[in-house]
């Protein structure tokens, strides 16, 4: 579970930081002294923007937010089809030329907030400094505070070839790329085959970067990062939701309702750098949606990813020698998902089931016995989202996550060790949606309950987070 | 006792003042495409998420967007439309305006709205003739007839062209369909807003749509407000299907008529006349 705040913290919200010193050394302290393996350790992750709302293409196309979106930044079907056109509307005034010099295809966004994060069991002093005193107690902290930023700028560099850069910080000003691409559009004039290189989002139905949830808790989706509690090495490195690097070729019917992709990516989680050891991940997936009359489109669709990571490493004097991984073991994820329309109400399921090898699963090196009756990890996970969309500058969410452990590594630890419960629920307000700019203000609630403590296996710790902030972006 | 007719009066009137200010009458709030029933009710709400920028609220073509947009967005409240199947100077038909909201227009911010259901565009439309008193008064005009093609051939090709040169197609639309022609610069649309005459070199498709069938259309129709006429008092069915022929060959598309065309070039181009006015090199 180490590596599921790992990820949290990193990758997966990786333009935030946790959320200030005090907070971070109760985490820090809380991982060292219980070794990790909680997911309740994720409590003082913060969301990050998952930035995807792009006015620059508003200002660009003269639209508002809502042709695109539901509700910023999530993808209407109108949005869908723009994307998988490479970021155009098809209407022979795509290329730049086009393009009022006074464009300037750049988007900020940014979302100063006030939130609280707490937490439960989580390993306290009784006596501040003497550690002998470590038992359960329950962490609070709250205040104003400031999202990472992301810094988007997206479009066409020549009608049919595309781009995305995104350097995205944290909130104390440190960049990353979040995403940077190329994207070669309809190849041979067919919608159906588009090829893209770079770091990219992988084509989830359900888009963790365009969700409409941004507080601690539910600033994530729990299905895309779990892993089992036996994995302490971080060996697993994925989250589903997380960037990755690779290429991609898609395609997509005339109108977007049939889609499909199929990607071939480097075992780093979206890390920069060369990978860890010889191998690759693939990620396929296929959609396919409904005109369903006056209720909206209707979308079901289904992935499989599929991926190998190291277990050891060749050394030198006994120290690993990076990029020769060896041992490489497997694991998947298989699921399906579903964007279905009711009007105004939106509703978002997803189920998948998720195997880990026995060697990932434990943290073994491949090349030393397995711990007697260890064995592959499974799990299942699934969560529905809904949406009601009062209007398009007003939105109600919430959401249901849960994830169950079907089969131990480990088989003496208790069946239900790591499982966990996640509830959301907020509101968007966009006081403005013109065609310059976007300005939400998101209130949020979630919580998370995890199955393990640091203290007893069988505890239930509660994290949750409240969340209220000006999200707005230029 | 007092007089009832003054109540009745008041009552008589009051319902007066309703029917002006009121909802407007049902004809005029619902569309009708195939076997779909567009609502305004509904439309209105589509209208607003996707439409009101460039449109407008009040469908007049003057949404905050509307400034930095050229060619400026569609004045609603005029009912003048571009692509019909009716006579010039008519009302379209509900179809022509859900075709026309499908397909987007090209080289023009208006995009394909194709990803929408068929329901939710068969509403805008009802909601769009809310717009316009004349969508409560007038009726659609009767689509036109459209004769089956003939076969493309050379001749047909070169009789297209003659008619190019002869009903002086090339004077807004250039010599060579590039737009460019003496009068393009001067051309403006109904709301004297410069429009530009289309360019046959660079879209890959036609305003209203991108068949044969629809380049006929779109010139025994016209575009109403633009300066593109109607040619249907013009020219024979036979001749406009060569003159569809003909403009063909001036898109950049690997199209039947194209590949004639070529072929023939390649042994008989120093036969050709050149178009525009008399003595110009081509």
């Amino acid at each position: 579970m180490v590596r599921g705040f790992l990820r949290g913290a990193g990758s997966v919200q990786g333009s935030w930081l946790v959320s200030g010193v005090v907070t971070g050394a109760c985490l820090i302290g809380a991982l060292a002294v219980s070794g990790g393996g909680s997911k309740a350790y994720t409590a003082y992750t913060l969301a990050v923007h998952k930035t995807n709302a792009i006015p620059a293409f508003a200002r660009k196309y003269g639209l508002a937010c809502s042709a695109c979106h539901t509700a910023w930044p999530e993808l209407n079907a109108f949005g869908q089809r723009f994307r998988d056109n490479g970021y155009q509307l098809m209407n022979d005034r795509d290329s730049p030329i086009w393009q009022n010099p006074s464009y300037i295809p750049v988007t900020f966004r940014i979302t100063p907030n006030w939130h609280r994060e707490s937490a439960t069991k989580q390993p306290v002093d009784a006596v501040p400094g003497n550690p002998a005193t470590t038992g359960p107690g329950t962490l609070t902290v709250s205040g104003f505070d400031l999202s990472g930023m992301d810094l988007w700028t997206a479009g066409t560099l020549y009608k049919n070839i595309s781009f995305v850069l995104l350097p995205s910080s944290d909130n104390a000003g440190v960049f990353h790329f979040e995403a940077a691409f190329v994207r070669f559009d309809n190849l041979w004039n067919s919608h159906w085959i588009n090829f893209k290189v770079g770091k990219f989002e992988l084509d989830n139905l359900v888009s963790e970067k365009r969700f409409l949830f941004l507080s601690g808790n539910g600033g994530a989706y729990q299905a895309y990062h779990f892993g089992p509690v036996t994995d302490t090495s971080g060996f697993t490195n994925f989250g589903l939701g997380d960037n990755q690097i690779g290429a991609e070729l898609s395609g997509h019917s005339e109108n977007s309702y049939t889609r499909y992709g199929i990607a071939v990516l480097s075992n780093t989680d979206g890390a920069v750098g060369l990978p860890a050891s010889q191998s690759y991940d693939t990620y396929l997936t296929f959609s396919h949606a409904i005109d369903a009359g006056a209720l909206g489109v209707e979308r079901l669709g289904a992935y499989a990813y599929i991926g190998r990571r190291p277990t050891y490493f060749q050394t030198s004097g006994g120290a690993a020698i990076p990029g020769t991984g060896l041992g490489n073991k497997s694991f998947y994820q298989v699921g399906v998902a579903g964007d279905f329309f009711f009007g105004d109400l939106e509703l978002l399921p997803l189920f998948l089931h998720a195997n880990d090898n026995a060697y990932l699963a434990t943290s073994t090196p491949g090349n030393v016995a397995l711990p007697a009756g260890a064995r592959d990890a499974k799990w299942n996970a699934a969560f529905l989202e809904a949406h009601y969309y009062i209007n398009p500058q007003l939105v109600f969410t919430g959401r249901y996550e849960t994830v169950r452990m079907s089969q131990q590594a480990d088989p003496a630890l208790p069946s239900d060790l790591g499982n966990i419960d996640a509830y959301s629920g907020g509101v968007r307000w966009y006081p403005i949606m013109f065609s310059r700019a976007g300005l939400s203000w998101h209130t949020e609630v979630s919580a998370v309950r995890s199955r393990g403590s640091a203290f007893a296996a069988t505890d239930g710790v509660w994290t949750s987070s409240v969340f209220s902030g000006l999200d707005f972006d230029f | 006792m007092r007089p009832k007719t003054p109540v009745a009066a008041w009552v008589s009137g009051v319902v007066i003042l309703l029917s002006a200010v009121g909802p407007r009458p049902g004809v005029a709030q619902e569309s009708h495409i195939g076997n779909l029933t567009g609502h305004a009710a509904a439309g209105k709400k589509v209208y607003r998420r996707y439409c009101i920028l460039c449109h407008g609220a009040e469908g007049d073509g003057t949404g905050e967007n509307a400034m930095w947009i050229d060619p400026k967005p569609r004045d609603f409240t005029l009912a003048v439309f571009k692509c019909r199947s009716t006579p010039s100077g008519t009302l379209p038909t509900d179809e022509d305006l859900f075709n026309a909201m499908t397909r987007g227009f090209v080289t023009t911010n208006m995009p394909a709205w194709l990803p929408l259901t068929h329901q939710n565009r068969a509403d805008a439309i009802a909601y769009i003739k809310t717009f316009s008193p004349k969508w409560r008064t007038l009726k659609p005009g009767t689509p036109i007839t459209i004769p089956s093609e003939p076969s493309a051939t050379i001749a047909s090709i070169l009789h297209g062209r003659e008619l190019f040169q002869k009903m002086e197609c090339w004077k807004c639309h250039g010599p060579a369909g590039h737009g460019d022609g003496p009068s393009a610069k001067t051309l403006t649309d109904n709301k004297e807003n410069p429009i530009p005459p289309y360019n046959f070199s660079t879209g890959s498709r036609f305003k209203c749509g991108v068949t044969n069938q629809d380049l006929y259309r779109i010139f025994m129709t016209g575009l109403d407000g633009t300066p593109m006429p109607s040619f249907a008092d013009d020219i024979r069915p036979a001749d406009a299907w060569d003159l569809v022929h003909f403009l063909r060959t001036l898109q950049p598309l690997e199209t039947p008529e194209a590949a004639i065309w070529k072929s023939w070039l390649a042994s008989h181009a120093q036969e050709l006349k050149p178009i525009g006015p008399p003595g110009t090199a081509q």
